[in-house]
């Protein structure tokens, strides 16, 4: 029997609000180039991207501590498959412990050659040591800055 | 005092496929409803309350789309609860249903869903809604982005390699071969799987779960419900859940407590079943596992979770073949999330097809003399892990 189908598609709006915490960390951002994390009073733990609280003790964090602009690949990963309404492949994106940050941010890598997946991978292994590059127009946003291999 | 135990008396699953312009949604649902009632030749009316099956609402695209499950239930007049944990609804909906019983609160209870995953065109931008709007969202992540970086942070550790994920699916895939509510059925092999077009590195087309249709349902009930009425059983004796904080980012850098490498609170969800069903070696004492792993890398940390092998040592024996059916403990006999995902509903149909084992109903992939087995199911980026151990 001739069997029907009905296509929609979903666009919904939302306007989120970030919160103290998050609105700080992206101001420094968008107007000093500069990446901020909070610190867990009870353990010295650097959270970045800064948290109000600790996951692992619960506590409120309790200073803001500035980050160094360089940091070690955590773990990566390179798409080479195009996905609706995520970016045009083939990029890389992963992972970084920042100098002076307990915990890792995610982030876009630039600045490697995506065309041959297996050297791509070892130009990003885990261990790479990479630099901070920010935007020159940055809105406040994780697309205001990426990793590039250090020496780049 | 030893408690009272439930019993499942009842499974219903569809044959999985990549569309069923045949049915909607709720059909999938009823189909899967009426082939678990027929098992212990129930009525609507003996049933007491449901637990519906539902993970992301917009991977079927109708809000609340138990709204619209209620009648292909037939939940009129019944308790009804609604489950969404996402990769491991299926398992904390068979938990809910067992807990419903194990308070006294009800004697027989159906857990039911289904999925239409083929229907959505973009599952992977769905998926990437999970995270949240603040720090992550504007970052292109998905399932398979957040387990290939699973996958590299367990070769670091402990050494894995493409050919090595390749085998998981070649053994999966035969195993699928001889289950017809499998989705993929069609075996492979080591070269066919490298040569696939590289999706997220490292992992390529063929070390991705499909996106399958249909339904999945069980009816369980008390001990006492099940002796007065002679009915047949198997046991559900272990439930545990287990969850890791949100951060992928936090499970790596200085001194985290969970490592992405592995599945951290999974292994913890793993020792709460095993207490409760007094198993003290899982390598001795389980004969089959059905574990969620959508992507072929992810069976590895999995097995170690499990406690069916040591950190960083399943790679070598499911290359030497001891997860096979066949082999000493068969690891997704059915084929496993590998082959057949139809998310609302994956992680119920791990816990049925060991439930079907133990029982000796499984068919062509039946397990010679299983009579321990364990399911798990996965959900959001580490958040819900969820165990059972059932027995004949």
């Amino acid at each position: 029997m001739e069997l029907l189908k009905r296509r929609e598609a979903w666009n919904i709006t939302y306007n989120h609000a970030l919160g103290e915490t998050a609105s700080h960390f992206y101001v420094q951002i968008r107007d000093h180039a500069k990446i901020v994390g909070r610190r867990c009073g009870a353990t010295g733990r650097v959270l970045v991207p800064p948290r109000a609280f600790s996951d692992q003790t619960l506590e409120p964090t309790t200073e803001w501590v500035d980050i160094g602009t360089g940091g070690r690949v955590e773990t990566f990963t390179i798409v080479y498959e195009e996905f609706n309404g995520l970016p045009p492949p083939p990029y890389a994106f992963g992972y970084v412990l920042l100098d002076g940050a307990d915990t890792a941010i995610g982030g876009f890598f630039k600045g490697v050659d995506l065309s041959d997946p297996a050297k791509a991978a070892q130009a990003l292994k885990v261990g790479t040591r990479v630099t901070t590059k920010f935007a020159d127009k940055r809105i406040g946003d994780v697309l205001d800055f990426w990793f590039e291999p250090e020496g780049k | 005092m030893k408690q009272p135990r439930v019993g499942i008396i009842g499974i219903g699953q569809s044959a999985f496929k990549p569309k069923r312009d045949d049915a909607s949604y709720p059909d999938l649902v009823r189909e899967a409803v009426v082939q678990a009632m027929k098992m212990p030749q129930l009525e609507f009316s003996d049933i007491d309350s449901i637990v519906y099956s539902l993970s992301p609402d917009a991977m079927v695209g109708i809000g609340n789309a138990e709204r619209l499950g209620v009648d292909a239930v037939g939940a009129r007049n019944k308790r009804f609860l609604r489950i969404n944990t996402g990769g491991a609804t299926g398992i904390s909906a068979v938990a809910a249903a067992y807990y419903h019983i194990a308070s006294g609160a009800s004697e027989v209870v159906m857990t039911a869903g289904a999925d239409k995953v083929g229907e959505c065109g973009d599952s992977q931008t769905v998926l990437n809604k999970i995270w949240d709007p603040t720090y992550e969202r504007s970052l292109p992540l998905g399932t398979i982005t957040m387990l290939a970086m699973s996958a590299i942070r367990y070769a670091e550790k402990y050494g894995l390699t493409q050919e090595d994920m390749a085998a998981v699916v070649v053994k999966n895939r035969y195993h699928a071969s001889l289950n017809p509510n499998a989705h993929l059925r069609k075996t492979t092999t080591i070269e066919e799987v490298l040569a696939s077009r590289m999706i997220s590195w490292p992992i390529k087309l063929l070390d991705c779960c499909p996106q399958s249709s249909g339904g999945g349902a069980m009816v369980l009930a008390s001990e006492k419900y099940i002796r007065d009425r002679k009915l047949d059983a198997v046991w559900i004796t272990g439930v545990g859940h287990c969850s890791e904080s949100y951060y992928i980012g936090d499970r790596m850098g200085r001194g985290f407590t969970a490592d992405h490498a592995d599945a951290f609170a999974l292994k913890g969800a793993f020792d709460r079943s095993y207490r409760m069903a007094g198993i003290t070696e899982p390598q001795k004492q389980v004969d089959v596992a059905e574990l969620y792993a959508p992507f072929s890398n992810t069976e590895f940390h999995s097995i170690e979770a499990a406690g069916l092998a040591g950190l960083g040592e399943s790679v070598k024996q499911l290359r030497e073949g001891r997860f096979n059916i066949g082999g000493e403990i068969p690891v997704n006999a059915s084929g496993g999330t590998l082959c057949t995902n139809a998310i609302a509903v994956t992680a119920m149909i791990r816990v049925a097809e060991v439930a079907l084992q133990v029982w000796g109903r499984a068919g062509g992939h039946q397990v010679k003399g299983a009579r321990v087995g364990v399911a798990s199911g996965n959900g959001g980026d580490h958040q819900f892990f969820g165990t059972m151990v059932v027995e004949a």
